[in-house]
Order: structure tokens, then sequence, then C-alpha cells
């Protein structure tokens, strides 16, 4: 399904890092493991599609992704790829419900109302629909963002250190529903971390 | 849910912000409609009042005044000219039609003017109920005179001397209401037109009280009294070189052109007609600058929103817009908001002045006041332009991977 080969990123100060090639099937869930500093976060951005790399190409469901204009991939990338940040960046002005609408808007999809609910419902949070942001906790948050992730019914769910700032029960919380709900939707499931917690729910690793 | 609604959450999300900005906005719109209201109204009422006038003769003095009192039933008269003089310009070739004009009293600040039939020749007058003047002590009204006043056919009142209300008032004679006037739009609405004996007659002494002298043969009327002033209109447009000269020379008269003085006065006018709007467009400025800073300093958080829409998939053009849709949104309301505030000040400008003669309204609208939107629009556009260009330079990935 997502197939990265001969990818070369090259820094501002001219450093530059090359990347194994890598295949990751139908809703096969892998992590991506490596110290700080050693190019995860540059990799998830390029397999997002939010950064573009020096050399090789990213290809997702046949499409190669850097070959799109930047029109096009903005738009692919919402309909198929689901991110999950270390922050979670909601939109505070919007309250939860808006939130998971936008992404449907910006992704230029309908919005669902029933499936967003029934999201909100899975992940345990479907009294906060209402909320704003500012009044939820970091934990309520983060699981708003996972929702979001997942409205759009992304082929690719994409997870930026979801762990660092959590507890240990919070963090295999986390892993646990991130695995679940891409299972339930139907996703590939894509975790990068250098958090030594996580390693034991994943069998597949790529490392850096 | 959409770039609309988005926008406008974000607006409310910054109250004060978003206040001060559309205040700042309707200020400077409304005080440029008031400007522009005002102005055109006065213009349309001098151009309209002087329209068949060509030239104004009355006593020596100044010709502004002249004018005024004359044409616009504003100012107090210059003096008094004789009526065998006036009678002889009258009668002057160049001359196709003479309007006397005797002033010098009024009711409840409604001029009481004494003309004969001409008058209502040269304002294309017509009765709206009962019929136009015929003795002496007898009256015509405006409309608006009698709407404001209450009289009615058939209703007699005193006069009172002077131009202004608080006058003597001549007990001795009442004037009798004879018709009402259509509505004009000019100032003949707010006159009380009567024959130029009826006038005179108040002023009398008192033993001269019986010694009626009832004719309505106009040459006769004014035989060896005085007048206030005359309404000239030429036969052909060549005499407006000579006439005047030869009046100014020839007579102890003086002769005033409307159009001249009207557009003397309304230069006098401009000056501070074009302080305040120059304060206007400087209001307008800082509106702008206000816009431009708030919306430049929230970039700064507004950041990370943007660059989350760009990561769900939202082109760089649909969030460029969304910036610039909430400056052009302040501005929209701002400007609508000034054009009220700019029509209700008039109007209660309007109803707070006392000269019923040259009284202002808020309830008309120009086709102009479409332009004072585009260029609301237009500001709100160019002050969020640069905040909004910034989209461009964001690197969504660095941003949302660094923290807060």
């Amino acid at each position: 399904m997502i197939r990265i080969s001969s990818l070369v990123h090259v820094y501002d100060q001219g450093r530059s890092l090359k990347f194994p090639d890598w295949e990751i099937g139908d809703m096969e869930q892998w992590l991506l493991l490596g110290a700080s500093g050693s190019g995860k976060s540059t990799l998830l951005n390029i397999i997002a599609g939010l950064l573009k790399p020096g050399q090789g190409e990213v290809l997702i469901n046949g499409t190669d992704l850097y070959a799109l204009s930047a029109r096009e991939r903005d738009s692919f990338r919402g309909k198929h790829i689901g991110i999950v940040f270390q922050k979670p960046h909601l939109i505070r002005s919007l309250d939860v419900l808006d939130n998971l609408e936008l992404a449907a808007v910006m992704a230029g999809l309908p919005v669902d109302h029933e499936r967003n609910l029934s999201l909100l419902a899975d992940l345990g949070i479907s009294e906060l629909a209402k909320n704003y942001p500012d009044q939820l906790s970091q934990g309520q948050l983060q699981r708003v963002s996972v929702a979001r992730a997942l409205v759009n019914k992304p082929d690719l769910l994409i997870a930026d250190e979801p762990t660092s700032s959590l507890d240990d029960e919070n963090a295999s919380q986390v892993i646990r529903m991130l695995a679940i709900r891409a299972k339930d939707n139907g996703a590939a499931l894509l975790i990068a971390t250098h958090d030594a917690r996580v390693r034991d729910h994943f069998t597949k690793t790529y490392l850096l | 849910m959409n770039i609309f609604k988005i926008s406008g959450k974000n607006l409310t999300r910054n109250k004060l912000t978003t206040i001060l900005n559309i205040i700042l906005v309707a200020f400077g719109v409304g005080i440029l409609s008031v400007l522009f209201l005002a102005s055109t109204q006065i213009n349309n009422k001098l151009e309209k009042n002087a329209k068949d006038i060509d030239l104004v003769v009355g006593a020596k003095g100044s010709p502004l005044q002249l004018i005024l009192s004359s044409i616009y039933h504003i100012d107090n008269p210059t003096g008094n000219i004789s009526a065998k003089d006036a009678y002889k310009l009258m009668h002057n070739p160049m001359v196709k039609r003479a309007v006397p004009l005797a002033l010098g009293d009024n009711y409840k600040g409604y001029r009481i003017v004494g003309t004969d039939t001409t008058f209502s020749h040269l304002y294309g007058l017509a009765v709206q109920q009962g019929n136009f003047w015929q003795k002496d002590l007898e009256v015509t009204i405006g409309s608006a005179v009698a709407s404001e006043s209450k009289l009615k056919v058939g209703d007699s009142f005193f006069g009172a001397h002077g131009l202004t209300s608080n006058g003597d008032i001549h007990k001795q004679h009442a004037y009798l209401v004879k018709g009402i006037l259509k509505p004009q739009g000019n100032i003949t609405d707010n006159l009380i037109l009567t024959n130029i004996g009826s006038v005179y007659k108040m002023h009398e002494e008192k033993h001269d009280e019986n010694h009626s002298h009832t004719t309505t043969e106009e040459t006769r009327e004014i035989s060896d009294k005085q007048i206030t002033a005359l309404l000239i209109q030429y036969k052909s447009p060549m005499s407006v070189i000579v006439f005047p000269r030869m009046v100014n020379q020839s007579t102890n008269m003086q002769a005033a052109s409307p159009a001249m003085e009207s557009s003397r006065l309304f230069s006098l006018i401009g000056v501070g007609i074009d302080t305040l709007k120059w304060f206007a467009i400087f209001i307008m400025g800082v509106a702008a600058l206000s816009i431009f800073i708030s919306l430049y300093n929230a970039m700064k958080e507004r950041k990370y929103d943007l660059a989350i829409m760009r990561c769900l998939g939202a082109s760089k053009f649909k969030v460029f817009f969304l910036v610039l849709f909430e400056g052009i949104v302040v501005t929209f309301i701002g400007t609508c908001l000034g054009l009220f505030i700019g029509h209700v000040a008039l109007e209660v400008i309007g109803a707070c002045q006392g000269a019923s003669q040259a009284r202002l309204t808020g309830f008309t609208a120009f086709p102009q006041e479409i332009y004072l939107i585009w260029t609301g629009l237009f500001i709100g556009a160019l002050a969020s332009l640069i905040p909004a260009m910034q989209i461009y330079k964001v690197d969504i990935a660095e941003t949302l991977t660094k923290d807060r």
C-alpha cells in the first residue's frame, strides 16, 4: 500500500539523510523507532506529504505523492492520511464537534454527523462534543485529535510521539486505542516513537 | 460548517479586537456619509431654489445676504428699494419676468412673502386645496407650513414683525388662509404667500387703518411705496453681462447673481467640508492599520490553526482566503454600520435644525454610497493582504512538530 524507495532528505545545513526502503501493507501496524534527532519526524512528514524530499519517491496506493501538484497533494493528504501530532493542535475557536467537521470540510468531503458522533462515542468522549478545547484535559484533547485523524476514513493513520508526555498507564491506553481504532477503521497504523514502553505492543518495526 | 463559519467563530472569539476595528471603520464611514449626504442635499437645495432666477435686485449691501434673504429665505434682507425704481427695471426690455418681493413678517418662523401672481408662475405653483390669495390679508400657505403649523383653509392668524418667531405681533390685522399649495420640494413649501398690499397694511400707521385700498392691480399696488427685492428672469442669456452692470452703476440698487453667490458660499463651506473629509479618511486609515496589526499579531497564534487546516487537506489559497475574508467581514460590517450611523446622525441634525428652509434629512440614499461600501471592502482586503500572505511562508511540518 505504501512504498518508499531511495529517499534522501537534505537539511538546510547541508547534512543529508538517507532512508532505507520500506513497504507497508494494508492495515499493517508499524513502529518507527529511533533516537531523538534521528529523523523520525522528517520521515513522517515526508510520508504525510508535508515535506518534499531531496530525492526518491513515496507511493501511496500507487499514487506518487511528490508527482502531484501542491494543491493535489494537500487534498490527497486530507482524504487518505490521518495524522495525530505530538500536541493535539485543535482549533480553539471551534468546539469538539466542529473540529471534527473541519477535517471533512478542509478535505472537501461531505460532513457525516453520525460518524463523527460514533467516533467520539468509541473514544469515550461523546459528552464533550459541545465543549471547547480550552475546557478539556490533555488526555481528552489527545482523544479528540485521534478522532479528528479518523474522520475521513483514512487509509493510513500516522502518530508522531503520541505517548511522550503521558504516564505509563495513559501511554498504554493511548497505544491500545490507536491500534484498535486503526483496525476498526481499516487503516494502516504508523507510530513514530523513541518510547520503549510502546515497543511491546507491536511486532513490525522500522529502525532509523 | 464552512470557511465563513470558521471566520465568524474566530471573530467572535476575539470580540474586543473585532468590535474596536468595526467601530473605527464605522466612524470613518459615518463621517464620510454625513458629509456626503449633507453636501449633496445642500447643493440640491441651492440649485433647485435658484433654478429659474437669473438675477436678484435689492438694496445695496452684501450680495450674498441679498441672495440668502430673497431666494433661500434664510438671512435678513439688505434693506428696501423704492417701488418706483423697481417698476422701471421690471419693464426693461431685457427682462422676461420680474417678481417683486416684500418681506418683513413671519408666522411662527415661516416667512410671510408679499408678492404677486408672477411668483407662482416663476416657481410653477399650484394649489392643493382652496385658492390663491385674491385680496389683501388673504394668504396661500406652503405645504410644509400647513402640515407643521396645523393651519387649514379658512383659519386666520396674526403675523409677527421680523423674521424670527419672537417679534412683535401685528394684532390689528389677521391673515385669512385661502389655500394650501401642492408640495413643491423647494423653498415655497415653507412660505406664506400674500399680496404686497397686505404687507403694507401691516406696517401702516394706526391712523391709516380705515384708509383701505383693496386693489389687485399690481402697478397700483407698488406705486409710491417700497419693496424688498426683485427676482428677475432674462429674455436672453446675453443680458448676463449688461444688465447687472446697468443696475449696479446707474441705480442705487444692487444686482446679485444666485449662481455666482451660491458657488461662492459653497467654496466657503467647502474648506470645512474638506477638513472633515480628510479627518474621516485619516480615521479610515487608522482603522485599516488597526485591522492589519490585529490580524498580523493574531497570525503568531493562528499559525498552528492554519497549519492544521493545511494538514487536513485545505489548499494554500483556501487558508489565504480565510484570513482575507475575516478582514473583509470586519470592514463590511463596519461600513454598513457607518452608513447607518451617518443616516441616523443626519436625521438627528435635521430634527435639531431651527430653520426649516434648509432642513436636512437622513431618509434618503444616493447610489454613490455603494462606492463607500466598495471602498470599505477594498480597505479590508488591503489590510489583511500582508497577514494572509504569510500563509504562503508557513512551514506546516515544522510548525506542527515544534512545541507550541
